[in-house]
């Protein structure tokens, strides 16, 4: 079942924390007793999940940053994951 | 620190600390037989100050340690855990509350969630009242459930924590049906760690097979029923397996438990191994204990094995079992985890739990009453020893 879609506006959920770790180099999940640790690219797809910009936006944004990649079905299913963890909500 | 002259010493890369456990206290408002505490809480009275504390977070942070427990005793009791909340938030921990509840209302919970308390997780002795108060030798349950309700109003993620054992096993299907009415987003069906107290009483509360297997079959309905709403973990207890748990994660590998007197512990059953030195805040920083002091490097890795452990293929996989397990029930904390049935010691384990399962429901055996975790009970019991 598909939830993301271009004009989704995707939020971190309020009951999980996302943050930079200096001393393991990478962004993380965090919640009751457990933490995920994200590759570089989920860090930069979070990290643009700040309630304000559509799934849309957030893709053009991540192109003009990483001009050099294809990112938009990987991104979605990204989302789709983060979702299903319960990381992101939609509006 | 190599001397002048010594060849280098190559050291094992040490991980730093994932997980701060900080036990802030011992003392608690209940009595939980299955406490995992040690006998000898009376002892440890002197506890640190919040500047002790705020110095450990600090430290513990600084190394890269995330997620923090406060836990006991009861947390609820220390006056400064606003404050030590607070520090632990600005510093960027994950905070997570360990609590029965009794210490908190309605205010407290927001004072804590405006100090940045991120999850509180709240633990029931059983689904009625009668049978919870009982375990917890106190009268809890109703504020407890009260307490539950202001968690999940508040917007935390809910987490309750249930202790099974003979006494409540059976009640499983009533505990998973109290945690949906509460509307819980995560709840774990913790089994009875047989350390301290709860080893003391071990007898009373191992369950049979039977009961195992029931709790078993309810907790998977339960998992698939509640998919994607409510996350159920749900571990056998090891006494009645072939293969030891991975404890810990590995002895110095993941968690530092700061016990309320300062010791610096691998775990927070360590303390009662003998011959080694724990370490304690007051005089040692947080990163010579974890990197530096012989007792964090003791049981680190794989290299101080025995046999079975030393030549077993496996162990890398569950690290040779539980030290304070060897220990408690071999007498030697470097043997392997007697639930290991490649121990020669297995046996020790299996004649405990064929005991009980000979015994259990019979009127004499069960008659024998539990004894209660209270200062009273640890001075009789730990100054005769
Ligand atoms: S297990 Fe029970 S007695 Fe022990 S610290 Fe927790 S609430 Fe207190
Ligand atoms: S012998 Fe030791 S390492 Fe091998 S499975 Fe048993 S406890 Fe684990």
């Amino acid at each position: 079942m598909a939830v993301i879609a271009d004009l989704s506006i995707p939020f971190l959920a309020p009951t999980f924390r996302f943050q930079w770790e200096e001393v393991q180099n990478c962004h993380v999940i965090l919640y009751p007793e457990g933490m995920v640790k994200l590759s570089a690219s989920a860090g930069e797809i979070l990290r643009r999940c700040d309630g304000q910009r559509s799934v849309a936006d957030l893709i053009i944004d991540l192109k003009q940053q990483f001009p050099d990649h294809d990112l938009g079905p990987d991104v979605k299913k990204f989302l789709e994951e983060a979702h299903e963890h319960g990381w992101i909500r939609t509006r | 620190m190599s001397m002048a002259g010594s060849a280098p010493v190559s050291p094992i890369a040490v991980k730093p600390p994932l997980w701060l456990l900080a036990e802030l206290t011992y003392a608690c408002p209940l009595q939980c037989p299955y406490c995992s505490n040690p006998m000898e809480i009376a002892k440890y009275k002197n506890e640190l100050s919040t500047e002790d504390w705020f110095r450990v977070l600090q430290q513990a942070r600084k190394m890269g340690a995330t997620q923090l427990g406060f836990s006991g005793g009861e947390p609820l009791i220390r006056r400064d855990l606003e404050q030590l909340i607070a520090e632990a938030r600005r510093l960027g921990f994950y905070t997570n509350l360990i609590t029965s509840g009794v210490g908190m209302d309605e205010n407290r919970v927001r004072a804590f969630k405006e100090a940045g308390l991120d999850h509180i997780q709240v633990s029931f002795q059983a689904s009625t009242e009668e049978l919870n108060n009982f375990i917890a030798g106190t009268d809890a349950f109703e504020h407890k459930m009260e307490m539950a309700r202001q968690v999940k109003k508040q917007g935390y993620p809910m987490v309750l924590c249930f202790v099974l054992h003979r006494k409540n096993e059976d009640q499983i299907r009533d505990i998973l049906d109290l945690a949906v009415a509460l509307e819980a987003d995560y709840v774990e069906l913790a089994t009875t760690q047989y350390y301290g107290w709860a080893y003391h009483n071990r007898e009373q509360l191992l369950p049979t097979r039977a009961q195992l297997a029931h709790a078993e079959m309810v907790a998977k309905e339960y998992q698939e029923k509640m998919k994607g709403r409510m996350k159920i973990y749900y571990v056998i207890p090891d006494y009645y397996e072939t293969r030891p748990k991975r404890c810990m994660d590995g002895w110095g590998s993941v968690f530092l438990t700061i016990a309320p007197d300062g010791t610096a512990l691998p775990c927070h059953a360590a303390r009662q191994l003998p011959g080694l030195e724990f370490p304690n805040v007051r005089e040692k920083d947080v990163a010579w204990i974890w990197n530096e002091s012989p007792a964090f490097g003791r049981f680190r890795g794989l290299d101080w094995m025995k046999e079975p452990c030393r030549s077993c293929p496996e162990k890398e996989k569950d690290l040779g079992g539980c030290r304070c397990q060897a220990y408690m029930l071999t007498g030697d904390a470097a043997n392997a985890d007697p639930v290991c049935d490649k121990s020669p010691l297995h046996h020790l384990v299996t004649e405990q739990v064929e005991r009980v399962q000979q015994l259990a429901g019979q009127k004499e055996f069960e008659a024998k009453p539990l004894v209660f975790r209270n200062m009273a009970n640890s001075k009789r019991i730990t100054e005769n020893a």
